[in-house]
């Protein structure tokens, strides 16, 4: 296998953009991402969008064709990846294995979601397809109410409180305000959170990740070939990927998910890297508690001290290891086919010491983690700054 | 959730009477219900089976913004259970009185309405607490 490096990135800003259309959103991205890498559309040799549910948000199917159609690149290769809300994470590894084995050199990974062209309603029962419908939405779940199902034995297990969990929303909405693209430029404080409505206990209006219109774009080339399209490439140096059963019925945990500890373990070993190794993470924070399980799946604190890490400020700028400074998808936004993409573009900026106020100084190595469902998917990059 | 009714007809067994399926080579039971042993796969065999419908709570949340079709029962508890056979289901509380319930409660399985979606009512399974299943019945 050949070693792969991001050469470009693009995304668009995240949030309820009523003024762009599906295709304005991918165009927009796509354009970004190569004028980033310095190339034209003509040396794009195949291309691997991640979409949750184009069909149900805007009525689109085979949109492999339609973004092919509308960025001039057919008749190259286009293909939609779908694997929930870990689709654009689930895009990028496609990208990245073409690329590897030799197949074509420079490949585009995108990311895209429009969601905001159907009522909020129609929006939460989209999401939860991602579940199990016969036998999870079928009795009255949503999502944020599976994943409170998981913060309430998290509490029950180690004590983990809901000032915790808003301490995540803090964080992750104070980093938001530093990114131009984050649908979020708002003060949120733990009593903010803690005060916001319920919307399926413990989990409040507050502790969730919102729903959000975005595309994110990243081009990959053969890492020998990277420094003739720019001075700042950044190795992909490890990626995991694994399922579980997809509803939270079948898991023997409800304090973590498996799929991201097998995901990460087998990007590490590919990488020769240790969790410590760590400098920043864009992990998936559709809700707090989420990132709180995500860290210690991820090997950067132990299972059931998650809460304390993130109260302690391990997490923040100057603590062990910078987790979401992006803004997250709490607070940048979590247009679910493009966050996956979007968390590769901030780790990018960092490892390239592009991301302004909220740059983590020195970053040499970043990870990705993106969650499809409740976990039945999970898909876990590690990025290297080239030296 | 919405369908054609086969898609709920067909699934009326279990849902009305938790008939799941059980492994008879490794003697493992599912509820939802399999039809391939996850563990043996082709050398498995797998049978219809029968839940006795009792189990415990591992988890629960009182859910606030309701599932499509569940807005007149908002706000409602699901709970996470555990069978005593040994399958995790997912369920609405019912009957809930006035005492908290919490994880670890013993809850039976009690057969309801669940939603309503157009003209249709679909029906299924609930979970009632036991320290509650001398009371009269709700919804």
């Amino acid at each position: 296998m050949r070693k792969v490096a991001v050469i470009g990135v693009g995304m668009t800003k995240f949030g309820e953009l009523w003024h762009a259309s599906f295709r304005d959103l991918m165009i927009e991205a796509g354009v970004r991402a190569l004028e980033d890498a310095g190339i034209g559309g003509d040396d794009i040799q195949a291309a691997y969008v991640g979409n949750m549910s184009a069909g149900r948000f805007i009525q689109q199917e085979h949109v492999g064709a339609l973004i092919a159609d509308y960025s001039g690149l057919a008749p190259i290769p286009c293909t939609r990846v779908e694997a929930a809300c870990a689709s654009g994470g689930l895009a990028l590894r496609q990208a990245w294995m073409d690329v590897a084995s030799g197949l074509h050199d420079i490949v585009i990974a995108a990311g895209i979601e429009k969601m905001t062209d159907v009522l909020a309603g129609a929006a939460i029962e989209t999401l939860a397809t991602a579940a199990d419908q016969e036998w999870e939405a079928f009795v009255g779940a949503t999502f944020p109410s599976l994943y409170a199902l998981m913060a309430r034995r998290h509490m029950y297990e180690f004590g983990t409180t809901e000032e915790q969990m808003a301490a995540v929303a803090v964080k992750n909405h104070n980093f938001a305000n530093m990114n131009p693209y984050a649908q979020y430029h708002i003060q949120v404080t733990v009593e903010k959170v803690l005060k916001s409505p319920p919307v399926a206990k413990p989990l409040k209006l507050l502790d969730c990740s919102p729903i959000s219109d975005g595309a994110a774009c990243v081009v990959l080339a053969p890492a020998e070939q990277s420094r003739k399209y720019t001075d700042t490439p950044v190795l992909i140096e490890g990626s995991g990927h694994a399922t579980d059963t997809l509803g939270l019925h079948g898991r023997k945990s409800l304090v973590g998910l498996e799929a991201t500890v097998r995901a990460s373990r087998e990007a590490y070993k590919m990488a020769g890297i240790e969790p410590s190794d760590v400098h920043v993470a864009e992990v998936h924070d559709c809700f707090t508690i989420a990132e709180i399980m995500a860290i210690e799946d991820l090997g950067f604190c132990k299972k059931g001290e998650g809460g304390k890490f993130t109260e302690e400020g391990q997490t923040n700028l100057g603590g062990k290891v910078v987790v979401n400074p992006s803004g997250g998808l709490k607070g940048k936004g979590h247009p679910v086919g493009a966050t996956g993409v979007a968390q590769v573009v901030e780790i990018v900026h960092q490892l390239r010491e592009e991301a302004g106020k909220r740059q983590m100084e020195g970053a040499e190595i970043g990870l990705t983690h993106n969650v499809g469902g409740t976990g039945a998917t999970v898909v876990v990059h590690i990025f290297r700054r080239m030296t | 959730m919405s369908g054609a009714v086969p898609r709920f007809w067909r699934e009326i067994p279990a849902r009305y009477n938790l008939i799941g399926s059980k492994c008879e080579r490794c003697g493992k039971v599912f509820f939802p219900p399999r039809n391939l042993c996850p563990d043996c796969r082709r050398k498995g065999n797998v049978r219809p089976y029968k839940l006795k419908g009792r189990g415990r709570i591992l988890s629960l949340t009182q859910v606030h913004v309701p599932a499509p079709g569940f807005e007149k029962q908002v706000p409602y508890y699901l709970a996470l259970i555990e069978m005593e056979e040994g399958p995790r289901i997912l369920a609405q509380l019912t009957d809930v009185g006035q005492e908290p319930v919490d994880i670890g409660d013993e809850v039976e399985i009690v057969f309801r309405r669940i939603s309503e979606s157009g003209e249709i009512i679909n029906y299924g399974f609930k979970a009632r607490p036991v320290k509650f299943s001398s009371q009269k019945s709700g919804s």
